[in-house]
Protein backbone atom coordinates (compact mmCIF):
# COMPACT_ATOMS: atom_id res chain seq x y z
CA UNK A 1 0.00 0.00 0.00
CA UNK A 2 2.58 2.56 0.93
CA UNK A 3 5.49 1.23 -1.06
CA UNK A 4 7.04 4.30 -2.64
CA UNK A 5 8.09 4.05 -6.25
CA UNK A 6 10.42 6.09 -8.45
CA UNK A 7 8.87 7.87 -11.42
CA UNK A 8 9.66 10.57 -13.95
CA UNK A 9 7.58 13.73 -14.35
CA UNK A 10 6.40 13.76 -17.97
CA UNK A 11 3.61 16.32 -18.25
CA UNK A 12 1.98 19.18 -16.38
CA UNK A 13 -1.73 18.70 -15.73
CA UNK A 14 -2.69 21.75 -13.69
CA UNK A 15 -0.20 24.34 -12.43
CA UNK A 16 -2.66 25.88 -9.97
CA UNK A 17 -3.42 22.56 -8.30
CA UNK A 18 0.20 21.45 -8.72
CA UNK A 19 -0.75 18.28 -10.57
CA UNK A 20 1.50 16.52 -13.06
CA UNK A 21 1.64 13.19 -14.84
CA UNK A 22 4.38 10.87 -13.67
CA UNK A 23 5.61 7.80 -15.53
CA UNK A 24 6.00 5.08 -12.92
CA UNK A 25 7.59 2.10 -14.62
CA UNK A 26 5.44 2.56 -17.72
CA UNK A 27 2.21 3.39 -15.88
CA UNK A 28 1.37 7.09 -16.08
CA UNK A 29 -0.42 8.52 -13.04
CA UNK A 30 -1.65 11.91 -11.99
CA UNK A 31 0.49 12.97 -9.05
CA UNK A 32 0.53 16.04 -6.83
CA UNK A 33 3.86 17.86 -6.76
CA UNK A 34 2.78 20.00 -3.78
CA UNK A 35 5.45 18.47 -1.52
CA UNK A 36 8.42 18.80 -3.86
CA UNK A 37 8.00 22.30 -5.29
CA UNK A 38 10.37 24.85 -3.80
CA UNK A 39 9.11 28.38 -3.16
CA UNK A 40 8.32 30.03 -6.48
CA UNK A 41 8.87 26.85 -8.48
CA UNK A 42 6.30 25.73 -11.06
CA UNK A 43 5.45 22.17 -12.06
CA UNK A 44 6.86 22.91 -15.51
CA UNK A 45 10.27 23.53 -13.94
CA UNK A 46 10.36 19.91 -12.81
CA UNK A 47 9.56 18.27 -16.17
CA UNK A 48 11.90 15.31 -16.61
CA UNK A 49 12.81 15.15 -12.92
CA UNK A 50 12.65 11.87 -11.00
CA UNK A 51 10.61 11.65 -7.82
CA UNK A 52 9.54 9.07 -5.25
CA UNK A 53 5.75 8.72 -5.39
CA UNK A 54 3.50 7.65 -2.52
CA UNK A 55 -0.30 7.44 -2.75
CA UNK A 56 -0.55 10.12 -5.41
CA UNK A 57 2.03 12.52 -4.00
CA UNK A 58 5.67 13.03 -4.89
CA UNK A 59 7.50 12.98 -1.56
CA UNK A 60 11.05 13.62 -2.65
CA UNK A 61 13.16 14.29 -5.68
CA UNK A 62 15.78 11.73 -6.61
CA UNK A 63 19.28 13.11 -6.71
CA UNK A 64 21.19 11.56 -9.62
CA UNK A 65 24.62 12.52 -8.27
CA UNK A 66 23.86 10.89 -4.91
CA UNK A 67 22.58 7.77 -6.68
CA UNK A 68 25.85 7.45 -8.60
CA UNK A 69 27.77 8.04 -5.41
CA UNK A 70 25.88 5.21 -3.66
CA UNK A 71 26.65 2.83 -6.53
CA UNK A 72 30.31 3.82 -6.40
CA UNK A 73 30.42 3.20 -2.64
CA UNK A 74 29.11 -0.27 -3.32
CA UNK A 75 32.38 -1.13 -5.05
CA UNK A 76 34.33 0.18 -2.09
CA UNK A 77 32.36 -1.86 0.41
CA UNK A 78 32.97 -5.02 -1.58
CA UNK A 79 36.67 -4.29 -1.39
CA UNK A 80 38.48 -3.10 1.70
CA UNK A 81 35.94 -2.14 4.30
CA UNK A 82 34.38 -5.55 4.83
CA UNK A 83 37.31 -7.91 4.51
CA UNK A 84 39.83 -5.63 6.20
CA UNK B 1 19.45 6.01 -14.79
CA UNK B 2 16.05 4.48 -13.93
CA UNK B 3 16.78 4.03 -10.25
CA UNK B 4 15.60 0.42 -10.27
CA UNK B 5 17.71 -1.92 -12.42
CA UNK B 6 20.94 -0.33 -11.25
CA UNK B 7 20.04 -1.32 -7.72
CA UNK B 8 18.98 -4.85 -8.65
CA UNK B 9 22.14 -6.03 -10.39
CA UNK B 10 22.61 -9.70 -9.37
CA UNK B 11 26.39 -9.70 -9.95
CA UNK B 12 26.84 -6.71 -7.65
CA UNK B 13 24.57 -8.39 -5.10
CA UNK B 14 26.73 -11.53 -5.14
CA UNK B 15 29.90 -9.50 -4.63
CA UNK B 16 28.28 -7.64 -1.78
CA UNK B 17 27.14 -10.89 -0.17
CA UNK B 18 30.73 -12.18 -0.42
CA UNK B 19 31.89 -9.02 1.34
CA UNK B 20 29.23 -9.48 4.03
CA UNK B 21 30.42 -13.07 4.54
CA UNK B 22 33.99 -11.82 4.93
CA UNK B 23 32.88 -9.22 7.48
CA UNK B 24 30.94 -11.82 9.45
CA UNK B 25 33.98 -14.10 9.42
CA UNK B 26 35.96 -11.30 11.01
CA UNK B 27 33.25 -10.39 13.49
CA UNK B 28 32.73 -14.03 14.61
CA UNK B 29 29.50 -13.25 16.49
CA UNK B 30 28.76 -15.62 19.39
CA UNK B 31 25.13 -15.81 18.28
CA UNK B 32 23.53 -14.82 14.97
CA UNK B 33 23.44 -11.04 14.57
CA UNK B 34 19.89 -9.74 14.76
CA UNK B 35 19.16 -6.98 12.31
CA UNK B 36 15.71 -5.44 12.46
CA UNK B 37 14.14 -3.88 9.43
CA UNK B 38 11.36 -1.74 10.80
CA UNK B 39 9.58 -0.98 7.56
CA UNK B 40 7.21 -3.35 5.79
CA UNK B 41 8.60 -2.18 2.45
CA UNK B 42 11.96 -3.61 3.45
CA UNK B 43 10.35 -6.84 4.62
CA UNK B 44 8.75 -7.11 1.20
CA UNK B 45 12.10 -6.64 -0.60
CA UNK B 46 13.88 -9.16 1.65
CA UNK B 47 11.36 -11.87 0.81
CA UNK B 48 10.73 -10.94 -2.78
CA UNK B 49 14.43 -11.17 -3.63
CA UNK B 50 15.20 -13.93 -1.14
CA UNK B 51 17.88 -11.86 0.59
CA UNK B 52 17.54 -13.92 3.76
CA UNK B 53 18.46 -17.01 1.75
CA UNK B 54 21.49 -15.38 0.16
CA UNK B 55 22.99 -14.50 3.50
CA UNK B 56 24.88 -16.70 5.95
CA UNK B 57 23.08 -17.99 9.03
CA UNK B 58 25.10 -15.76 11.30
CA UNK B 59 22.84 -12.87 10.36
CA UNK B 60 19.08 -12.86 10.94
CA UNK B 61 16.48 -10.37 9.83
CA UNK B 62 13.96 -9.52 12.51
CA UNK B 63 10.83 -8.11 10.91
CA UNK B 64 9.51 -5.03 12.65
CA UNK B 65 5.99 -3.62 12.84
CA UNK B 66 6.34 -1.08 10.03
CA UNK B 67 3.42 -2.28 7.96
CA UNK B 68 0.62 0.22 8.51
CA UNK B 69 -2.09 -2.24 7.58
CA UNK B 70 -0.79 -4.80 10.05
CA UNK B 71 -0.90 -2.49 13.03
CA UNK B 72 -4.49 -1.35 12.41
CA UNK B 73 -6.36 -2.16 15.61
CA UNK B 74 -9.59 -4.05 15.32
CA UNK B 75 -11.64 -1.34 16.97
CA UNK B 76 -10.72 1.11 14.20
CA UNK B 77 -11.70 -1.38 11.50
CA UNK B 78 -14.98 -1.83 13.35
CA UNK B 79 -15.44 1.94 13.28
CA UNK B 80 -14.82 2.07 9.52
CA UNK B 81 -17.32 -0.75 9.08
CA UNK B 82 -19.93 1.07 11.18
CA UNK B 83 -19.49 4.17 8.99
CA UNK B 84 -19.64 2.19 5.76
CA UNK B 85 -22.94 0.70 6.82
CA UNK B 86 -24.61 4.09 6.89
CA UNK B 87 -26.63 4.48 3.70
CA UNK B 88 -25.37 7.98 2.86
CA UNK B 89 -21.70 7.08 3.31
CA UNK B 90 -19.15 6.06 0.68
CA UNK B 91 -16.20 4.63 2.59
CA UNK B 92 -12.89 4.89 0.75
CA UNK B 93 -9.44 3.56 1.58
CA UNK B 94 -6.36 1.89 0.16
CA UNK B 95 -6.95 -1.64 -1.12
CA UNK B 96 -5.14 -3.50 1.64
CA UNK B 97 -7.27 -1.97 4.37
CA UNK B 98 -10.35 -3.73 3.02
CA UNK B 99 -9.19 -7.22 3.93
CA UNK B 100 -8.07 -6.50 7.48
CA UNK B 101 -10.29 -8.47 9.84
CA UNK B 102 -12.31 -6.46 12.34
CA UNK B 103 -14.04 -8.05 15.33
CA UNK B 104 -16.60 -9.83 13.22
CA UNK B 105 -16.19 -8.93 9.60
CA UNK B 106 -14.08 -6.91 7.17
CA UNK B 107 -14.76 -3.97 4.86
CA UNK B 108 -14.46 -6.37 1.93
CA UNK B 109 -17.11 -8.67 3.35
CA UNK B 110 -19.61 -5.90 4.02
CA UNK B 111 -18.97 -4.57 0.51
CA UNK B 112 -20.08 -7.96 -0.75
CA UNK B 113 -23.26 -7.43 1.25
CA UNK B 114 -24.00 -4.10 -0.39
CA UNK B 115 -22.10 -1.46 1.60
CA UNK B 116 -20.53 1.26 -0.58
CA UNK B 117 -16.82 0.68 0.01
CA UNK B 118 -14.37 1.84 -2.64
CA UNK B 119 -10.66 1.47 -3.16
CA UNK B 120 -8.71 4.62 -3.94
CA UNK B 121 -5.10 5.06 -5.01
CA UNK B 122 -4.77 8.45 -3.34
CA UNK B 123 -6.80 10.52 -0.87
CA UNK B 124 -7.17 13.01 -3.72
CA UNK B 125 -9.31 10.39 -5.49
CA UNK B 126 -11.60 10.30 -2.46
CA UNK B 127 -11.91 14.08 -2.59
CA UNK B 128 -12.72 13.92 -6.30
CA UNK B 129 -15.46 11.40 -5.51
CA UNK B 130 -16.89 13.88 -2.98
CA UNK B 131 -16.94 16.58 -5.66
CA UNK B 132 -18.76 14.27 -8.06
CA UNK B 133 -21.28 12.93 -5.56
CA UNK B 134 -22.32 15.98 -3.52
CA UNK B 135 -25.41 14.25 -2.14
CA UNK B 136 -23.32 11.47 -0.54
CA UNK B 137 -20.88 11.60 2.40
CA UNK B 138 -17.41 10.48 1.34
CA UNK B 139 -15.24 9.22 4.20
CA UNK B 140 -11.56 8.51 3.64
CA UNK B 141 -10.17 5.91 6.03
CA UNK B 142 -6.70 7.44 6.36
CA UNK B 143 -4.11 4.87 7.34
CA UNK B 144 -0.36 4.80 7.17
CA UNK B 145 2.85 6.22 8.55
CA UNK B 146 4.60 9.50 7.79
CA UNK B 147 4.58 8.62 4.09
CA UNK B 148 0.82 8.90 3.72
CA UNK B 149 0.10 11.59 6.34
CA UNK B 150 1.24 14.45 4.05
CA UNK B 151 -1.14 13.21 1.33
CA UNK B 152 -4.05 13.25 3.78
CA UNK B 153 -2.98 16.66 5.09
CA UNK B 154 -2.85 18.23 1.63
CA UNK B 155 -6.19 16.66 0.75
CA UNK B 156 -7.83 18.11 3.87
CA UNK B 157 -6.31 21.53 3.10
CA UNK B 158 -7.67 21.28 -0.44
CA UNK B 159 -11.12 20.30 0.84
CA UNK B 160 -11.04 23.26 3.24
CA UNK B 161 -9.95 25.65 0.48
CA UNK B 162 -12.80 24.52 -1.77
CA UNK B 163 -15.32 24.32 1.08
CA UNK B 164 -16.22 20.73 0.28
CA UNK B 165 -18.80 19.80 2.90
CA UNK B 166 -19.32 16.10 2.20
CA UNK B 167 -15.73 14.91 2.69
CA UNK B 168 -14.25 13.67 5.95
CA UNK B 169 -11.40 11.57 7.25
CA UNK B 170 -11.35 8.66 9.65
CA UNK B 171 -7.83 9.25 10.86
CA UNK B 172 -5.52 6.37 11.70
CA UNK B 173 -2.14 7.89 10.95
CA UNK B 174 0.64 6.57 13.14
CA UNK B 175 4.22 7.73 13.58
CA UNK B 176 7.33 5.57 13.48
CA UNK B 177 9.88 6.96 15.96
CA UNK B 178 7.50 6.39 18.88
CA UNK B 179 6.86 2.84 17.73
CA UNK B 180 10.58 2.14 17.47
CA UNK B 181 11.03 3.45 21.01
CA UNK B 182 8.20 1.25 22.27
CA UNK B 183 9.83 -1.77 20.65
CA UNK B 184 13.30 -1.03 21.94
CA UNK B 185 11.92 -0.80 25.46
CA UNK B 186 11.24 -4.54 25.22
CA UNK B 187 14.13 -6.25 27.05
CA UNK B 188 13.64 -9.50 25.11
CA UNK B 189 14.80 -7.92 21.87
CA UNK B 190 18.57 -7.84 21.52
CA UNK B 191 19.19 -6.08 18.25
CA UNK B 192 22.62 -5.63 16.73
CA UNK B 193 21.56 -3.18 14.07
CA UNK B 194 18.49 -1.43 12.72
CA UNK B 195 17.62 -0.66 9.14
CA UNK B 196 15.52 2.49 9.37
CA UNK B 197 12.65 3.24 6.97
CA UNK B 198 13.80 5.10 3.86
CA UNK B 199 10.49 6.45 2.67
CA UNK B 200 9.36 7.61 6.09
CA UNK B 201 12.72 9.39 6.18
CA UNK B 202 12.02 11.26 2.93
CA UNK B 203 9.45 13.10 5.06
CA UNK B 204 10.82 13.17 8.61
CA UNK B 205 14.51 13.19 7.64
CA UNK B 206 17.20 10.64 8.48
CA UNK B 207 18.11 12.56 11.64
CA UNK B 208 14.78 11.56 13.20
CA UNK B 209 16.30 8.10 13.75
CA UNK B 210 19.59 9.23 15.30
CA UNK B 211 18.13 8.48 18.74
CA UNK B 212 18.46 4.75 18.02
CA UNK B 213 22.24 5.06 18.04
CA UNK B 214 22.40 7.76 20.70
CA UNK B 215 19.88 6.51 23.26
CA UNK B 216 19.92 2.76 22.65
CA UNK B 217 23.49 2.26 21.38
CA UNK B 218 22.36 0.34 18.29
CA UNK B 219 23.93 1.14 14.91
CA UNK B 220 21.31 2.40 12.45
CA UNK B 221 21.26 2.90 8.68
CA UNK B 222 18.45 4.56 6.73
CA UNK B 223 17.99 2.36 3.67
CA UNK B 224 16.47 2.35 0.20
CA UNK B 225 14.22 -0.43 -1.01
CA UNK B 226 16.02 -2.24 -3.80
CA UNK B 227 17.99 -5.41 -3.04
CA UNK B 228 21.36 -3.69 -3.38
CA UNK B 229 20.17 -0.93 -1.07
CA UNK B 230 19.37 -3.41 1.68
CA UNK B 231 22.56 -5.42 1.22
CA UNK B 232 24.60 -2.24 1.27
CA UNK B 233 22.82 -1.08 4.41
CA UNK B 234 23.56 -4.39 6.08
CA UNK B 235 27.20 -4.09 5.02
CA UNK B 236 27.33 -0.58 6.47
CA UNK B 237 25.97 -1.87 9.78
CA UNK B 238 28.66 -4.57 9.83
CA UNK B 239 31.39 -2.05 9.05
CA UNK B 240 30.17 0.04 11.99
CA UNK B 241 30.51 -3.00 14.23
CA UNK B 242 33.94 -3.84 12.82
CA UNK B 243 35.13 -0.33 13.45
CA UNK B 244 33.48 -0.09 16.86
CA UNK B 245 31.20 2.73 15.76
CA UNK B 246 27.57 3.18 16.67
CA UNK B 247 25.91 5.92 14.68
CA UNK B 248 23.23 6.94 12.22
CA UNK B 249 24.19 6.57 8.57
CA UNK B 250 22.14 7.29 5.48
CA UNK B 251 22.41 4.78 2.65
CA UNK B 252 19.42 6.30 0.80
CA UNK B 253 20.95 9.68 0.11
CA UNK B 254 19.49 9.83 -3.38
CA UNK B 255 16.07 10.42 -1.83
CA UNK B 256 16.58 11.26 1.84
CA UNK B 257 18.13 14.32 3.47
CA UNK B 258 19.02 14.78 7.12
CA UNK B 259 16.11 17.10 7.86
CA UNK B 260 13.41 15.70 5.59
CA UNK B 261 10.75 17.39 3.51
CA UNK B 262 9.94 20.79 4.99
CA UNK B 263 6.79 21.32 2.90
CA UNK B 264 5.33 17.92 3.75
CA UNK B 265 6.14 18.33 7.45
CA UNK B 266 4.56 21.79 7.51
CA UNK B 267 1.33 20.47 5.98
CA UNK B 268 1.18 17.62 8.49
CA UNK B 269 1.87 20.03 11.35
CA UNK B 270 -0.82 22.39 10.10
CA UNK B 271 -3.56 19.75 9.89
CA UNK B 272 -2.66 17.23 12.59
CA UNK B 273 -1.57 17.16 16.19
CA UNK B 274 -0.09 14.31 18.21
CA UNK B 275 -2.79 12.29 19.91
CA UNK B 276 -2.15 11.26 23.50
CA UNK B 277 -1.84 7.66 22.44
CA UNK B 278 -3.37 5.10 20.16
CA UNK B 279 -3.48 1.40 20.20
CA UNK B 280 -1.48 -0.56 17.66
CA UNK B 281 -2.53 -4.07 16.84
CA UNK B 282 -0.13 -6.38 18.59
CA UNK B 283 1.82 -3.62 20.33
CA UNK B 284 -0.79 -2.09 22.58
CA UNK B 285 -1.04 1.60 23.36
CA UNK B 286 1.88 3.72 22.22
CA UNK B 287 1.96 7.18 23.79
CA UNK B 288 2.19 9.91 21.18
CA UNK B 289 2.43 7.42 18.34
CA UNK B 290 -0.51 8.70 16.36
CA UNK B 291 -2.01 11.79 14.81
CA UNK B 292 -5.45 13.37 14.95
CA UNK B 293 -6.99 16.32 13.16
CA UNK B 294 -6.58 19.68 14.87
CA UNK B 295 -9.71 21.37 16.23
CA UNK B 296 -9.55 23.84 13.35
CA UNK B 297 -10.27 20.97 10.96
CA UNK B 298 -12.84 19.25 13.18
CA UNK B 299 -15.46 19.45 10.45
CA UNK B 300 -13.37 17.04 8.38
CA UNK B 301 -13.07 14.56 11.24
CA UNK B 302 -15.43 11.66 10.52
CA UNK B 303 -15.58 10.64 14.18
CA UNK B 304 -16.90 14.07 15.12
CA UNK B 305 -19.10 14.52 12.07
CA UNK B 306 -20.89 11.25 12.64
CA UNK B 307 -20.52 11.29 16.43
CA UNK B 308 -19.17 7.79 16.64
CA UNK B 309 -16.56 6.38 18.96
CA UNK B 310 -14.63 3.16 18.97
CA UNK B 311 -15.52 0.64 21.61
CA UNK B 312 -12.42 -1.12 22.76
CA UNK B 313 -12.45 -4.53 21.20
CA UNK B 314 -11.37 -7.59 23.12
CA UNK B 315 -7.66 -8.30 23.28
CA UNK B 316 -6.11 -10.13 20.39
CA UNK B 317 -5.70 -13.82 21.12
CA UNK B 318 -3.59 -14.57 18.04
CA UNK B 319 0.22 -14.76 18.11
CA UNK B 320 0.50 -11.77 15.73
CA UNK B 321 1.79 -9.48 18.47
CA UNK B 322 4.83 -11.67 19.07
CA UNK B 323 5.56 -11.73 15.34
CA UNK B 324 5.16 -7.95 15.13
CA UNK B 325 7.67 -7.50 17.91
CA UNK B 326 10.15 -9.78 16.18
CA UNK B 327 9.87 -12.43 18.92
CA UNK B 328 8.26 -15.13 16.81
CA UNK B 329 9.03 -16.08 13.24
CA UNK B 330 5.89 -16.17 11.08
CA UNK B 331 6.32 -19.85 10.21
CA UNK B 332 6.26 -20.75 13.90
CA UNK B 333 2.71 -19.48 14.32
CA UNK B 334 0.37 -22.50 14.58
CA UNK B 335 -2.09 -20.85 12.17
CA UNK B 336 0.50 -19.98 9.55
CA UNK B 337 -0.39 -21.49 6.19
CA UNK B 338 -3.26 -23.50 7.64
CA UNK B 339 -6.12 -21.40 9.00
CA UNK B 340 -4.28 -18.17 8.20
CA UNK B 341 -3.49 -17.58 4.53
CA UNK B 342 -3.44 -14.48 2.31
CA UNK B 343 -6.92 -15.31 0.90
CA UNK B 344 -8.35 -15.86 4.38
CA UNK B 345 -6.22 -13.86 6.81
CA UNK B 346 -6.82 -14.47 10.50
CA UNK B 347 -4.38 -11.76 11.50
CA UNK B 348 -3.53 -8.50 9.80
CA UNK B 349 0.08 -9.56 9.15
CA UNK B 350 -1.27 -11.90 6.50
CA UNK B 351 -3.07 -9.12 4.62
CA UNK B 352 -0.65 -6.71 3.00
CA UNK B 353 2.37 -7.72 0.93
CA UNK B 354 4.32 -5.68 3.49
CA UNK B 355 3.13 -7.87 6.34
CA UNK B 356 5.72 -10.31 7.63
CA UNK B 357 3.41 -13.33 7.46
CA UNK B 358 2.09 -12.59 3.97
CA UNK B 359 5.58 -11.90 2.63
CA UNK B 360 6.88 -15.09 4.20
CA UNK B 361 3.98 -17.11 2.81
CA UNK B 362 4.14 -15.65 -0.69
CA UNK B 363 7.84 -16.06 -1.22
CA UNK B 364 8.69 -19.06 0.90
CA UNK B 365 5.53 -21.05 0.45
CA UNK B 366 3.99 -23.23 3.10
CA UNK B 367 5.80 -23.92 6.31
CA UNK B 368 8.73 -26.29 5.96
S1 LIG C 1 0.11 -16.48 10.61
FE1 LIG C 1 -1.77 -15.28 10.84
S2 LIG C 1 -2.41 -15.58 12.96
FE2 LIG C 1 -0.27 -16.26 12.81
S3 LIG C 1 0.93 -14.45 13.39
FE3 LIG C 1 0.72 -14.41 11.16
S4 LIG C 1 -1.10 -13.14 10.76
FE4 LIG C 1 -1.13 -13.73 12.94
Amino acid sequence: MCLGVPGRIVEVVDERRRLARVDIGGVVREVSLACVLEDGQRCADLLGAWVIVHVGFALSRIDAAEARCTLALLGQLEGDALSG
Amino acid sequence: MRYLDEFRDPAAARRLVAGIEAALARLKPARPLQIMEFCGGHTHTIFRYGLHQLLPESVEWVHGPGCPVCVLPRERIDLAIALAQRPQVILTSFGDALRVPGSETSLLQIRGQGADVRVVYSPLDALELARREPQRQVVFFAIGFETTAPATAFTVLQAAAEGIANFSVLCQHVTSPEAVRALLADPVLRLDGIVAPGHVSTVVGADAFAFIAEDYRIPVVVSGFEPLDLLQSLAMLLVQRLEGRCELENQYRRAVTGSGNRTALAAVERVFEAASGASWRGLGRIPGGSLRLRAEFARFDAERRFAIRASSAAEEVLPCGAVLKGRLRPERCPHFGTACRPETPLGALMVSSEGACAAWYRYRGRPA
